[in-house]
Parts: C-alpha cells; structure tokens; sequence
C-alpha cells in the first residue's frame, strides 16, 4: 500500500565535444502533433506544490507534455482544474469524475538542502480511488527534467502495461550552413529533443549513428578524412577509436546484441559492397554476404545469430535476412514494390521498420514478420526515411522534410499518431532512438 | 603552373576527339532536358562539333567566345552527370572521359580521386553504394583508356554532398554525380 522506492536520478552523461570544440548552435524542437488518436486517455496533471524559493521548473507540465506526446494520453487543461490537491487525501473524487478524467496525477517538490528536490507524486484512479503509483523521487536542480520524464514513464506503464520511453535519448545528425560550407555534428539529446550535446562536429559529412547494447558508446562514420571511417565513441568521456578503415567504402556500423562486434560495410577494389562482421576486440572480420550487388543496412537479430540488410540483387533494393554461421543463401523478406529498404528490427522482434518507395514517394513502413501479414505504409511524407525504433517499441522516429528542411517526425507503430518535431536550426537527419538504461 | 601545362596537352587530344564524335553527339541529346543541367547540353561535346581552344595564359577576365569555348571543354568538365537510379555513363561524357584519360595517361605520376554523388531521395546508406557504383563506373571507363589503376581513388559520398540543395528535380540533377578531382 505503502509502496515507495527511491530512485536516483544523478544526470546521466557529461558528454564532450569530439574533435574541435563546438560552438553551440543546439536545435530546439517544437512538437507539432499532425494526425491524433481519438481514443486518448483522459488524464489530470495536477501541478506540483513547489516550496517557497524553489526552483519554478514545472515537472508536471513536462510529464503531461510527454503523455500528450504519445498520442495515448489527453491531459486536462489546467484552467478546467477544479483544485488544485497535491496528495491522495486532498483529492475530491466525486468531483474529478464529473470532469470525465479517468486518472489523476498529484505531487509535490520539497527541498531538504540547497541544491537537493525529493518529489513525491502519486498516481490514482478517479473511478475505484485506487492508488496505482506513489514513489519518492531524489534528485538536484539538473536533476529535474530527467525526473519528470522518469515519472512520465511510471504513469504510462501504470496505465498502458507499455514500458514508458520518455527517459532516454536520441542521437541524430545536424546539419549546419549551407553547401559548400557545411558542417555535420553528431548530436545526443533527451528523447523530446531537449539538451542537445554535440559529440562531434566535422567540415565533412557524418552519419549513420548507432547506439551499443546498454547506450554507453555510439558508432557512426566520418568522412574527416575525405575517406569514409568508422568510429566508436565513449558518450562519457569523448574518448574514441577508428575501428574501421579500410580502402574503400566503410559504412553501415551495426552492433551485435552483446556489443562485442559490429556488421559493417565493405568493398572490395571494384567497388562491390558487401557485409561483414567486425570483432572489435581482436580487428578481425568474417564476410557475410557474398554477391556482386549493394549488400548494406545490415541489422541484427535479437540472439545475433541472424542479419537482416538490404541488397540489390534481385535488381531493386529489398529487405534479405541470413543466418549466420550455418551458410546458406539469404532469404528475401520483401516482395511489395520497387524499393525497400534499410530495416530496423523492433523490440520484440515482431516487424520491421523499413524505407519504401510508393509512386516515387519514400515512405515509413512495417513489415510483420510473425504472422505473414505483409507490409503497412505508416506515413504520408515524401522523403521519409532513417526509421528507428524507441526501445518500447511503441514509436517509431525517423527523418522527413518540411518546407524544404530536414527535421524529425515520430509515428506510432499503429501508424495512429504523428508528430513533427521542428528544429529551429539547420538540418536534422538520421534519428537513432537509444536503448532503455539504468535500471535494466 | 602544373595545371596550365597538363591544359596544353590535353586540348589536342580533346579537340580531335571532339572532331570525330560530333557525327553521332547530336541524337544524344537528353529528351526533356530535366535530367542534365543547362550548361552540360551547351558545351562543344554535344554542340556543333567545334570546339575552341584557349592559348595558354589567355586573360582571364575575358568574357570573349574564346574564354567561355574553354571553360567548355571536355578537360575542363570534372563533373560527369548521371540519371535517377542509373550508373552508366552517358554518351554525351565520351570526349570528358577520353579528354581525363589523356591527361592521365600522359603524366603518370598525376592522380584522380573520383567521388561519387547521388540526389537526396532513398536512404542513405544505399546511396553510398550507388555513388560507389557511379565512381567505379567512371573508374572503369577511365582504365578502358589506359590510365593505370593505381593513379584513380575512388570515394562515394552518396548523398552527403550535394553541390545543389532543394527538393526539386532541377536540385537533384546536378547532385547525382561523380566529381573528377585531381589530387595535388
């Protein structure tokens, strides 16, 4: 009944700049909800008491914006509020139901030093008054957004049985000024954009971030060199090493389930792409695939036994998986069209996100790989692609244009909500949703 | 100083090649025009067969016929267009290709680095594999020539790089390239 649990939310990462020191130009995002769910849970987000002096950050305001987000969740207007109670005792039931909210949020801020918050919140509902969530959150002033997020995802997974992702982080590729003066960083920002960290920044193109099993280190290729390498960095520490270099092309960075090894890209001298897989710790590489066409885009199976990757050689590009290991020819997974490509495997393994071309127009789509059920166009774009899956599986985010920029978008995995996420600077591309962490 | 001299020897062999491709330039003309850019349907390859050919040290700020005639020829061409999805060289590059191939043969200590292009459309990193395709391409047709493998590097930027922005086709057209650059 009492159930409380103390969670320490320390900041995650003191990330440091690459190669040059980053004058920062952080991309701030604007949330542009364009298709919602009509089946929205109706949910009260009471504001926090705040003691006197506090910080005025508004940790309620920031899990409802996270709920709203989702598209699962409507939360009610504060004016239509018709109190303001801040623990269980002071709710007035009755009252609440007759503003039709299924859920109430309550909670408070106290501050037992200078610089220290606990946060306090329960979570109820309005019809049974049963008490679902009631947690103790300790935390500092830098502290608090990543809370408000951590406690975003208790009350999403309370209510929807779905783990929340609202604590973990994006990586993607900003692109600033324009040709020939560009410059490309890598950024890692909180999943609704907030601060944004430049870990690299480069006169020359980056790309293809990829996160490792537990979201320590990022993978991702650089042409600092006017050749294209692969790179593994520490987020911690900026500490990085060139894993890959070969002549020729070095692409596509994919890690293995138990981060040890990465699938990558290669060609030979006459230019032919193929998959290999890299050890990281040893340098050595085993050729996967074996054919005169592009083979890239590789993606593992969840138990690293399998890849799945594009290849053009039945012509266009199509989604393939092999085993590895026991030999044997690949088996192509897409049949629908001229074009797909680039597959992301969701959490449970279920479908795989991908790129599909409809009448000239690049497009998010599924692909179910459990029940044969085919492929589902989620989007409407024209230049969607670099769909990536959140950890939850829920939403997937992926690059788009709008008004001739590139910027991010998020579409549910049900393809019944979408947002747009509107970078205030530049152009954004190449979303890579990062692994749950800490307490997994 | 280098370059001015590879110049002079490269015109000869440009304008005889011109001379002789200019019975069967003409029907190479891209249909609608949308796929190459304006300038690269203008130059001698595909016009009259006449090609103009600049003497050394020419004033530079001359906007005369015989400034602009140079800019045009086949040498001085280090982009080689290509159309949506496609790989092969067209035609209307025989007099570059042929033009580069002579430099190259001629001075073997000189080296190219070929790097791959591709328009904005698709993902990314299957369009490192086409830019890859389309730098090997004008690799291949540069060895066809005599030039020697190892004065060619090839890189593919895919669509990292595009020498235009904008999502029109007028963009993309001069994004699907291979830029020829010589290497110091």
């Amino acid at each position: 009944m009492n159930k409380r649990l103390l969670l320490l939310a320390a900041p995650l990462w003191i990330l440091i700049a690459g190669i040059t020191a980053a004058p920062p130009a952080w991309p701030e995002f604007l949330v542009q909800i364009t298709r919602g769910q009509d089946t929205a849970i109706p949910i009260a987000i009471v504001p926090f008491a705040v003691p006197p002096g506090a910080s005025t950050f508004d940790v309620a305001g920031l899990v409802g914006h996270d709920l709203d987000g989702s598209g699962r969740f409507k939360s009610m207007d504060r004016k239509d509020m018709i109190g303001q109670p801040h623990t269980g005792a002071e709710i007035a039931f009755d009252d609440w139901r007759r503003l039709n909210s299924d859920y109430i949020l309550v909670g408070r801020l106290a501050r037992p030093a200078p610089n220290a918050y606990d946060i306090v919140y329960e979570l109820y509902n309005v019809l049974t008054r049963q008490r679902l969530l009631g947690y103790q959150i300790h935390t500092d002033s830098a502290g608090l957004r990543l809370a408000s997020h951590q406690i975003a995802d208790m009350v999403y997974q309370s209510i929807t049985g779905i783990r929340g992702a609202f604590a973990t982080h994006i990586a993607y590729v900003s692109v600033l000024g324009h040709v020939p003066h560009r410059t490309y960083q890598l950024v890692v920002a909180d999943a609704d954009g907030a601060n944004p960290h430049v870990v690299m920044q480069s006169s020359q193109p980056l790309m293809s971030p990829a996160w490792s099993p537990h979201g320590r280190r990022i993978a991702y290729v650089s042409f600092e060199d006017h050749l294209p390498s692969i790179y593994v960095q520490y987020l911690k520490t900026g500490a990085r090493r060139r894993v890959s270099a070969t002549a020729g092309v070095n692409q596509a960075p994919a890690w293995s389930p138990d981060g040890k090894r990465l699938a990558v890209t290669l060609s030979d001298r006459a230019g032919n792409l193929d998959i290999y897989i890299l050890d990281l710790a040893t340098g050595a590489l085993t050729r996967v695939t074996h054919d005169p066409g592009i083979d890239t885009e590789a993606q593992w199976s969840n138990d690293g036994r399998s890849l799945y990757f594009t290849s053009d050689r039945d012509g266009g590009p199509q989604i393939f998986q092999k085993s590895l290991g026991a030999g044997g020819r690949p088996r192509r997974l897409t049949f629908d069209g001229s074009y797909n490509a680039r597959p992301r495997l969701s959490p449970d393994e279920s479908q795989l996100a991908l790129v599909t071309r409809e009448h000239g127009d690049y497009r998010i789509a599924t692909l179910d790989l459990k029940h044969g059920a085919g492929m589902r166009v989620l989007t409407k774009g024209r230049f969607d692609v670099s769909p990536s899956f959140a950890p939850n599986g829920a939403e997937i985010i992926y690059a788009t244009r709008s008004a001739g920029r590139g910027v991010l978008a998020l579409v549910s995995t049900d393809g019944r909500v979408q947002q747009t996420l509107m970078s205030t600077v530049g152009e954004v591309q190449e979303p890579a949703w990062g692994p749950f962490q800490g307490n997994d | 100083m280098k370059r001015s001299m590879t110049k002079v020897i490269l015109l000869a062999g440009a304008m005889m090649l011109a001379a002789c491709h200019g019975k069967t330039a003409v029907k190479e003309q891209p249909a609608a025009g949308a796929t190459v850019p304006a300038n690269e349907t203008s130059g001698p390859a595909n016009g009259s067969g006449t090609t103009m050919s600049p003497l050394p040290g020419a004033a530079a700020g001359s906007v005369s016929a015989l400034a602009e005639a140079a800019n045009n020829a086949p040498i001085d061409t280090r982009t080689i267009y290509f159309d949506f999805d496609k790989s092969d060289i067209k035609p209307q590059y025989d007099d570059v290709i042929a033009a580069h191939a002579k430099t190259l043969t001629a001075n073997p200590t000189l080296k190219i680095k070929l790097e791959g292009n591709t328009d904005e459309r698709g993902t990314r990193e299957y369009n490192i594999g086409l830019g890859e395709r389309r730098a090997q391409a004008v690799r291949r047709a540069l060895m066809l020539q005599g030039v020697a493998d190892s004065q060619i590097t090839t890189v593919s930027y895919g669509s990292e790089r595009p020498a235009v922005e904008g999502d029109t086709e007028a963009a993309w057209s001069k994004n699907r390239r291979v830029d020829m650059v010589y290497q110091p």
